[in-house]
């Protein structure tokens, strides 16, 4: 077949397996229907043609053939039925299984390498797009499997030599599409590039408006604009000149094929070497046995669309998992098996604001980039005291607050608490104890108390108050229309980053866990929200165990030591528990 | 009450589709072209299957192989032409689309130039994307929405003519049917559309709003232990997104269906008009075959309907918020008595006042501003305090509501922008990167920069020996607005622009947000050095970055 079928999506959707088969046995129906109505139209109008037959003679061929054509309607409505459903069916799998693997499988794998709402809007519109490759372009190949099958078989019972005709054009058309589509498909391809290419210098140019006015560019871009348009079409317009000779070709093929077979077939009945109904079916399927073939070159092209939203996904899936989840690592246990082993796991599990936490010869390269973000980091957290880790950004300093959360496993050396490595317990539990405020903390869409519980669903509301009060928020959240059932987040962001962070901190207070990770608490906030929050900290981190990553000096003051992160290495080496002083400090700050 | 609303929508699509859609002459031949070649190959098809049926009833009669001659010829001359009027249909319907598609950028292009980034700001990320898709979608009109309909139009009527001239009321059914075909089908898919894209579209944005949540906040909702509880509710949403999608599946599979019943209604009709016929002697036999299969070949011409129809509503709807961009009336404008900056003064702010809105409070209240060459002012404020707004002022983004801009003591609103801005420079906030070299990003503040300037204005920011460093150097792409590069680097190559310019003031618009505080101190101090016969305006939050200018204005507290 010149246009293949996507093995992966098909494979992939098991969810749709049903509505597949169920087209396939509506192909091998719609292809008798074909045949039925061909051969009681030719018999119907032989009949009346020739021997003057009135309509109460053809009575029950009439009712038949309306019978065949509504029969007809209904294969055409289940088609489209079973592809939309199947779409639908594939798109939910695919959301399912991408959600999962963002959230539970790979949560830090996603960091800012693609952009999360084309990748989500792919997610939801691409069902769309889907059901024209599962509407449209499957059922197509399935006609076109089973049409000219069933065509061939009628027209060589009643007419060989016509048959013999058609048979014969087949491989003739098939051979074209083949040796066209591979062409054909590159200039397909090399087209689709130029025009999304040419949208996306047009969006580049929209956007760039401010600038463009800023240096007064904006009227020779419209020239440029004019220009690059006109070029495009000149160049679109010489591919598309030979891409169309494909569809010349095959058109002429099924015409030319058509028209040989009515010659032939006239010369035979003129002959007497056939009846009017054997020639008027003959001639009535040969469009029917082109038609398929040609609709799947149609299709494909509009399919295409559907195709990439979900190969789009699936890239994102093929992306290698960021942590081994030790309690799911065995073969799916089952329910009981499963808490037995969370219980085994449970036991084991260390407690890091009494046991210390050690990196050793700890590495870590993200999986698209060359240099590793760490490279033989070893490093100790002392049990309920503060570590300050300093550097530029891009030294590693998030990367080893990551893998301290198991939000990622290092690619060299080990993690442990207490001496167990993290990868041996499970990853859920561990995280359970540890609050972390990242450097742009997220509001989700809620109330300011939901958000503020979002790491204590069950807390009370006079533990919230104290949580917000600790962090510095209580003010503010007072201040707000509602309170604490103030909505925030997509719709509703009226916080000021400052704001933001302070429902952060008071997530972290509320949690009141055995470990603290604190990321750049401060940063991107002026001076005074910083100093504030600085306050707050020192509270929050008292008996903790905290690891604070920061390059404000007003915060790593605080720490009880301080080290150095420079290209994902330790600045002073080995055993980690050196002191840093503070002149190299302030020339971090 | 729907269906009104509906129509009204429609009507109102209509009349901006026809504000819009507009031919320029050239166009408006290519369009008739290939309408003209699209009826074509159609005709050629109903003649093809048409005289097939007449060749295979009169061969039936058995005659003179002689006598069938002309209609074998003719069933391969409109076999032949078929294919071809279908490619030259392809080509032109398409050679006008990419024209249209051409003309329109550089229309709605020069629409959006004056309103932005002063009309249409906040949030405008999404609507320029939305703006771009839509230009696209309207320059599909001719290729998936007219020329298919215009063309059926003309088949339908050619088709019934045929009928009529052989059976009168061969005729009226084919036309009848087709025609019925023609109205509702279109209509039905439309209605279909609509329904499922009303019903689903609150559910979709809010599985989409939740999906760009859970992606975005998934390291929290793990650490916070609530990711199971997400994965829940995605899968709740996701469940009515489906339960809604079934139904419109049933209501779309139930008009494809219907589609189906009617040609065969037809095609009985048109079978029971003309069996009658030739059993009444009004028609001959061998044209019963021939009425048959027109009617069947000129029903093709119907199928891509409601495609155009579905086109049409997105059209409509595409063009209704391109006229709304269209309709609004750019807020500057340039003056139609221009003076001339003399080239020697300052630039003033006198008394400035402005608010987004009637009722709502000032952004800026009174301010006033001096800046004369050499002088360096520095802005710091909160954020949020209409510092962006004041810097857009001063280039003429905007107009204040109260007050003036004042450049060599001429009102800014008197002298032309392309006057102010090669006097007065804004390197903004968001300063953009466009898709291509380094280089050509640089050139882009002078054209007839040389390559010792650039390197010179890389220097300054401290990139000249990351730039070096680059395997293709100046010539290194930056990607997609820049995505190739970090944002301090970004940034620094928007200040090098800056630089490269050669207005008499700059006004640097948090022009280090993603630097290194000591790095952002030393590229400052380098633009400033560098720029010492300039007139410099930075707008920053850090105090420390303001340390090396001579004055610092505040915003919300005016003062001289």
């Amino acid at each position: 077949m010149a246009a293949p079928v996507h093995r992966r999506l098909l494979r992939e959707s098991r969810a749709a397996r049903r509505h597949l088969a169920l087209a396939g046995l509506l192909g091998v129906l719609g292809a008798g229907l074909i045949v039925g109505q061909a051969a009681l139209l030719a018999y119907i109008i032989d009949r009346a043609a020739l021997h003057r037959a009135s309509l109460a003679d053809l009575q029950a061929q009439l009712l038949a053939l309306g019978a065949v054509l509504l029969a007809r309607a209904a294969v055409d409505g289940g088609f489209e039925l079973s592809g939309r459903l199947g779409a639908s069916r594939v798109m939910s799998e695919l959301r399912a299984r991408l959600s999962r693997h963002l959230l539970l499988d790979s949560p830090a794998g996603h960091d800012g390498e693609e952009r999360t709402g084309e990748l989500a809007a792919c997610a939801v519109q691409g069902v769309d797009a889907l059901q024209a490759y599962f509407a449209g372009y499957l059922p197509q190949l399935v006609l076109a499997a089973f049409v000219p099958l069933a065509v061939l078989a009628w027209a060589t019972s009643v007419d060989p030599l016509s048959a013999g005709i058609l048979a014969l054009t087949i491989p003739i058309l098939i051979l074209f599409m083949i040796l066209i589509g591979k062409g054909a498909r590159v200039q397909t391809r090399r087209r689709w590039r130029a025009l999304s290419l040419l949208s996306a210098h047009f969006l580049d140019v929209v956007r760039g408006l401010p600038t463009l006015r800023a240096h007064r560019r904006e009227a020779a871009q419209a020239r440029i604009l004019a220009d690059v348009g006109e070029r495009y079409r000149a160049e679109t317009m010489a591919t598309l000149r030979v891409a169309f000779l494909s569809a010349l070709v095959l058109e002429l093929c099924a015409m030319i094929g058509t028209a040989l077979v009515a010659a032939t077939i006239g010369v035979q009945l003129a002959g007497g070497y056939l009846s009017l109904t054997a020639g008027l079916t003959v001639l009535l399927l040969a469009p029917e046995l082109y038609a398929p073939l040609r609709g799947v070159g149609q299709q494909f092209h509009a399919s295409a669309d559907g195709t990439a939203a979900a190969e789009r996904i699936f890239a994102v899936l093929d992306r290698p998992l960021g942590i081994a989840d030790a309690a799911a690592q065995e073969p799916a246990p089952a329910g009981a098996r499963l808490a037995q082993r969370r219980v085994a796991l449970a036991r084991r599990l260390p407690d890091p604001a009494r046991e210390p936490i050690r990196l050793d010869g700890v590495g870590f390269a993200y999986p698209h980039r060359k240099e590793p973000a760490l490279d033989g980091v070893d490093l100790r957290l002392a049990p309920g005291q503060t570590t300050a880790l300093v550097g530029t950004s891009g030294a590693g300093k998030s990367t080893v607050a990551k893998l301290l959360m198991r939000l990622a496993d290092p690619t060299a050396g080990r993690v442990s608490c207490g001496g167990v490595d993290l990868r041996e317990l499970d990853a859920e539990l561990w995280r359970g104890q540890i609050a972390w405020v990242p450097q742009h903390a997220r509001l989700f869409a809620g109330s300011v108390a939901e958000n503020i519980r979002l790491g204590a669903p069950d807390a009370s509301d006079e533990r919230l108050q104290r949580a917000a009060a600790a962090a510095g928020a209580l003010e503010f959240i007072e201040g707000l229309p509602h309170g604490m059932d103030t909505p925030l987040g997509e719709d509703a962001r009226r916080l000021s980053a400052g704001q933001r962070q302070r429902i952060a901190l008071a997530r972290a207070f509320l949690r009141d866990a055995r470990l603290l990770v604190l990321d750049e608490p401060t940063a991107n906030l002026d001076e005074e929200s910083a100093r504030r929050i600085a306050g707050a900290l020192t509270a929050l981190t008292r008996g903790r165990t905290t690891l604070l990553i920061v390059h404000h000096a007003l915060l790593a003051e605080r720490a009880d030591r301080v080290l150095r992160l420079e290209g994902g290495r330790l600045a002073r080496p080995a055993d980690g528990d050196e002191l840093v002083d503070r002149r190299l400090l302030e020339e971090v700050a | 009450m729907k269906a009104r609303q509906v129509r009204a929508d429609v009507s109102a699509g209509a009349r901006s589709l026809s504000a819009l859609g507009r031919l320029s002459p050239g166009e408006g031949h290519r369009l008739a072209l290939s309408v003209v070649l699209s009826a074509g190959a159609m005709a050629a098809a109903i003649g093809l299957l048409a005289t097939s049926g007449y060749l295979i009833s009169r061969a039936a009669q058995r005659p003179q192989i002689l006598a069938l001659m002309v209609a074998i010829v003719a069933v391969r001359a409109f076999g032949l032409a078929r294919a071809a009027l279908r490619y030259g249909e392809r080509l032109s319907s398409h050679d006008l689309a990419l024209r249209q598609l051409a003309r329109l950028r550089v229309r709605f292009y020069g629409r959006l130039a004056g309103l932005l980034p002063g009309q249409l700001r906040r949030g405008s990320a999404d609507l320029l994307a939305r703006f771009v898709s839509d230009v696209d979608t309207l320059s599909d009109i001719y290729l998936r929405a007219l020329i298919p309909t215009l063309a059926a139009l003309a088949v339908i009527t050619a088709a019934s003519i045929a009928a009529w001239v052989i059976l009168p009321g061969a005729g009226v059914a084919v036309l009848a049917s087709l025609a019925l075909a023609a109205l509702v089908l279109p209509w039905l898919s439309a209605a279909v559309a609509a329904r499922s894209g009303r019903r689903q579209a609150t559910v979709r944005a809010r599985l989409l709003g939740e999906l760009v949540e859970s992606i975005d906040g998934a390291q929290e909702l793990v650490m916070c232990g609530r990711a199971d509880e997400r994965m829940a509710r995605l899968r709740d949403t996701d469940a009515e997104l489906a339960r809604l999608g079934r139904s419109d599946a049933l209501a779309g599979a139930l008009a494809t269906g219907l589609g189906g019943a009617l040609t065969g209604a037809g095609l009985l009709g048109v079978l029971l008009v003309g069996i009658a016929a030739v059993r009444s002697g009004a028609l001959s036999g061998v044209l019963l075959a021939a009425l048959a299969f027109l009617f069947l070949a000129a029903y093709e011409s119907v199928v891509p309907l409601p495609a155009a129809a579905r086109s049409i509503r997105l059209c409509s709807a595409a063009s209704r918020r391109l006229q709304e961009v269209c309709d609004t009336r750019a807020a500057v404008t340039d003056p139609s008595a221009p003076k001339t900056p003399s080239g020697a003064g300052e630039l003033c702010a006198h008394g400035v006042r402005l608010r987004y809105g009637a009722g709502e409070p000032w952004v800026l209240d009174g301010l006033e501003l001096r800046l004369a060459r050499g002088d360096r002012v520095a802005v710091v404020d909160p954020s949020g305090a209409g510092k962006s707004t004041l810097a857009e002022l001063l280039v003429r983004f905007r107009d204040p509501d109260e007050g003036r801009v004042t450049l060599d003591g001429v009102d800014a609103r008197e002298i032309t922008q392309e006057q102010l801005r090669r006097a007065v420079l804004l390197c903004g906030q968001d300063a953009h990167l466009f898709n291509t070299t380094i280089r050509e990003n640089l050139l882009l503040a002078r054209r007839d920069a040389d390559e010792r300037d650039l390197l010179a204005a890389l220097r300054e920011v401290e990139l000249d020996g990351w730039v070096a460093g680059l395997p293709d150097g100046l010539d290194t792409f930056v990607g997609d607005d820049g995505e190739l590069l970090s944002g301090g680097q970004r940034e620094r190559i928007a200040l090098a622009r800056a630089l490269l310019s050669d207005a008499r003031f700059v006004i640097l618009d948090e022009p280090t947000a993603h630097l290194d505080a000591q790095l952002a101190r030393r590229v400052i101090a380098n633009v400033l050095g560098h720029c010492e016969d300039r007139g410099i305006l930075l707008i920053t939050h850090d105090p420390q970055l303001a340390g090396d200018c001579q004055r610092i204005l505040h915003v919300s507290e005016p003062t001289a």
